[in-house]
């Protein structure tokens, strides 16, 4: 599903991924972590098609970027840090503008949907503005799903959120996951991240470092396993 | 949490197989253009700022200027542009800048469109948000000074330089959001290239006011058709590069 | 460090003495007009830089619209330079142009077209150098500055044609003469040929400090990268 080969990133001079290969099957949940600065953000970037690779081959759905960014667009729901929102329309608005700019089929009863998906179909007339983080988080999640893509890529989704809306981000990943997706995503919060996965990889040094399963990690934390491969 | 479904991605994407790209183009130029107005609509934050600002700039005029009726005959359509070239500076960079600001030209960028429907559709809002500042300020200088500025032909020129004058603004605007000196940059960047619009604007403008022929002001009109063409083509055609990574 | 490359060394001297040359056409060679004297000496170095700058202005079109075609840094570099080169020598045309006006006019500035365009086209090369400034990243500040340098090589034409629309006081130096034209003069074969000689010196020059320009901002990447290389 998705397939990465030697990706190099630069800015300016200064590489930040360095040579990076990387492979998901369809399916697969991937965390990816790594320390501040590594480049997972920009990683993300490039595979959402925001950033365009300096060398290498990108390709998502069968389709490579960035010759075929478009198409790879379509098929990619991303939810990064910054909730991608219009603070001055309303949850429902947002999600019709969105709907509409990717040609969403019967869109009025897939907002219904979505909205129930991310329990905020109490708020769909509200302003996004007077929505708290966690409910903003939520709705981010709703606009990446609205097209119905097969690949997820979400950016530090816990920034910011207090223990409840973790909890309720925790669900609703497990919805949106749990049906058959393929999810890429990076956080800080190991603990979480630990059951939610099918694999993690260690981003370091702008490549992959290291890269287990749960059941490779056996008893150990993945803390642990995490500080192993920094170190090593 | 492994899926049970076999059907490969491919597959899964044709069905999901999109209307024509024009349909595609045009719905997303449509949904911008509706967006930007409906928030704004909202919160009423760039058309109350722009006309506040046009508002003063004519107040200040009238001090700045002994506008008196000889006077004010041959500097009238000098005031109006200059005073529409200032808040239109205002509406292009706050357009752009809550694009920027909150990481949604991100979320524009994603969609499955060409690049270039979000240029038509910031450029066509920032238009609708200029000619609603140019129709009330036109009226407003006519009571102010007692001048009448209703004519068609002073409005067909307004709507013409307009759309030059956003044109190449949008694409500036897109610009000059990504740099550090954000709210400088767009003035000093867009003045200079927008001097043949605002000159043409000025002499139709006048052409008409002062009811001269129609020779004298079909040049300034043609001027104005021929710099709106080629830079919503150059826009059109570069905005791609200035806003990808 | 690269050394600088033998043309280029040659080419230097070249240009440095076809510039003493040039100094001794004008002072010594051409021959005195009538009504000006000393001060039509001017227009030689006027016209020549005037040349300079637009050499200066098409070569930076070009530039910018070959790298957003090829994305070669290279480019940008050449832009970059022949922007500086331009709006060093049409603020010196400016000022040529002032002494020459100021006893000739009895003025030191006129809005008509030429002078007009002269201004904007160094506003928008301030503008241009203004928006390099605020970028970091040496890749997007490439792209922007080239999409601003083709917007601004197309509008400055069209600035220049639509202020024309209004009279002129400049006077056509080449070509027909009208008894309006203030300050204009006809011009004899030696001035003729001292003007080829300066249009000709000057393009060599331009072409030099183009290439050392450029040069100079290759080495300043170089170092840049050497630095990331340490980090």
């Amino acid at each position: 599903m998705i397939e990465v080969r030697k990706l190099v990133k630069r800015f300016g001079a200064k590489p930040v991924l360095r040579g990076l290969d990387f492979t998901v099957e369809e399916g697969e949940f991937v965390a990816l972590v790594g320390p501040n600065g590594a480049g997972k953000t920009t990683f993300l970037r490039v595979l959402s098609s925001l950033a365009r690779p300096s060398l290498g081959k990108v390709s998502i759905a069968g389709f490579q970027l960035p010759s075929q960014a478009a198409e790879v667009r379509r098929s990619l729901g991303v939810v990064s840090h910054l909730p991608l929102l219009y603070g001055d329309l309303t949850a429902e608005e947002n999600l019709r503008f969105y709907g509409k700019m990717y040609s969403v089929p019967g869109l009025r009863d897939r907002i219904e949907q979505v909205l129930e998906l991310v329990g905020l179909s109490a708020r769909r007339s509200d302003l996004v503005r007077t929505f708290s983080r966690g409910m903003q988080q939520r709705l981010a999640i709703g606009r990446a799903v609205l097209h119905d893509p097969v690949v997820l890529l979400f950016d530090e989704p816990y920034t910011g959120l207090d223990q409840e809306a973790c909890d309720m981000l925790d669900k609703v990943l497990r919805e949106v996951a749990g049906r058959g997706r393929t999810v890429v995503m990076t956080s800080h919060d190991l603990g979480r991240v630990q059951d939610l996965a099918s694999r993690f990889d260690v981003l370091a040094g702008g490549v992959i470092a290291a890269s287990t399963t749960p059941s490779g990690l056996g008893s150990q934390n993945l803390l642990d396993f995490y500080r192993q491969a920094l170190a090593g | 949490m492994k899926k049970s479904l076999t059907v490969p991605a491919a597959a899964t994407i044709e069905k999901q197989k999109q209307p024509s790209r024009v349909a595609g183009f045009l719905k997303a130029i449509l949904a911008v253009v509706w967006k930007d107005l409906a928030a704004e609509l909202r919160s009423r934050e760039l058309l109350s700022a722009m006309l506040v600002f046009a508002l003063l700039v004519i107040l200040i005029f009238n001090f700045a200027l002994e506008l008196d009726l000889p006077t004010r005959r041959s500097v009238t359509s000098g005031v109006l542009w200059v005073t529409f070239a200032f808040a239109g500076t205002l509406g292009l960079n706050r357009s752009m800048a809550i694009e920027k600001d909150r990481g949604c030209l991100d979320g524009l960028l994603l969609a499955p469109v060409d690049r270039s429907a979000i240029y038509f559709g910031k450029a066509i809002s920032n238009l609708v948000f200029m000619l609603i500042v140019e129709a009330i300020v036109l009226p407003a200088y006519s009571l102010l000074y007692n001048t009448n500025l209703i004519n068609p032909g002073l409005i067909g020129v307004t709507i013409l330089g307009s759309i030059g004058y956003v044109a190449v603004g949008t694409l500036l605007a897109s610009m000059a959001v990504q740099t550090r000196t954000r709210d400088i940059m767009l003035p000093i960047l867009l003045f200079p290239v927008a001097i043949p619009v605002l000159l043409a604007s000025v002499k139709a403008s006048e052409g008409f006011l002062q009811r001269l022929a129609g020779t004298e002001i079909m040049p300034w009109v043609n001027l104005l058709i021929v710099y709106d063409v080629i830079f919503i083509a150059v826009a059109f055609m570069t905005f791609d590069s200035v806003v990808e990574e | 460090m690269k050394p600088q490359s033998p043309t280029l060394k040659i080419l230097t001297i070249l240009s440095s003495l076809l510039f003493l040359a040039a100094l001794a056409m004008v002072f010594l060679y051409a021959p005195l007009e009538e009504t000006m004297n000393y001060v039509q000496k001017v227009f030689y170095f006027h016209i020549a830089t005037a040349w300079v700058g637009m050499l200066g202005f098409m070569a930076a079109a070009v530039a910018g619209v070959v790298y957003l075609v090829r994305h070669d840094r290279k480019w940008d570099l050449l832009e970059m330079a022949a922007i500086e080169i331009s709006l060093v020598f049409f603020l010196i045309t400016i000022i040529l142009g002032s002494i020459w006006a100021r006893p000739v006019w009895n003025t030191w500035w006129t809005w008509d077209p030429r002078l007009t365009t002269a201004a904007i086209v160094e506003l928008v090369y301030l503008a241009c150098l203004l928006l390099r400034q605020g970028i970091d990243d040496p890749e997007r500040r490439a792209r922007f500055s080239a999409v601003y340098t083709l917007v601004g090589s197309l509008s400055v034409p069209i600035a220049f044609l639509s202020i024309r629309l209004f009279r002129t006081i400049h006077p056509v130096v080449i070509g027909t003469n009208t008894a309006s034209n203030l300050g204009a003069f006809n011009m004899t074969p030696p001035m003729l040929a001292t003007m080829f000689f300066c249009l000709f010196t000057f393009s060599v020059v331009f072409a030099t400090l183009l290439w050392h320009r450029v040069r100079l901002e290759q080495l300043n990447v170089a170092i840049e990268e050497r630095q990331m290389e340490i980090l």
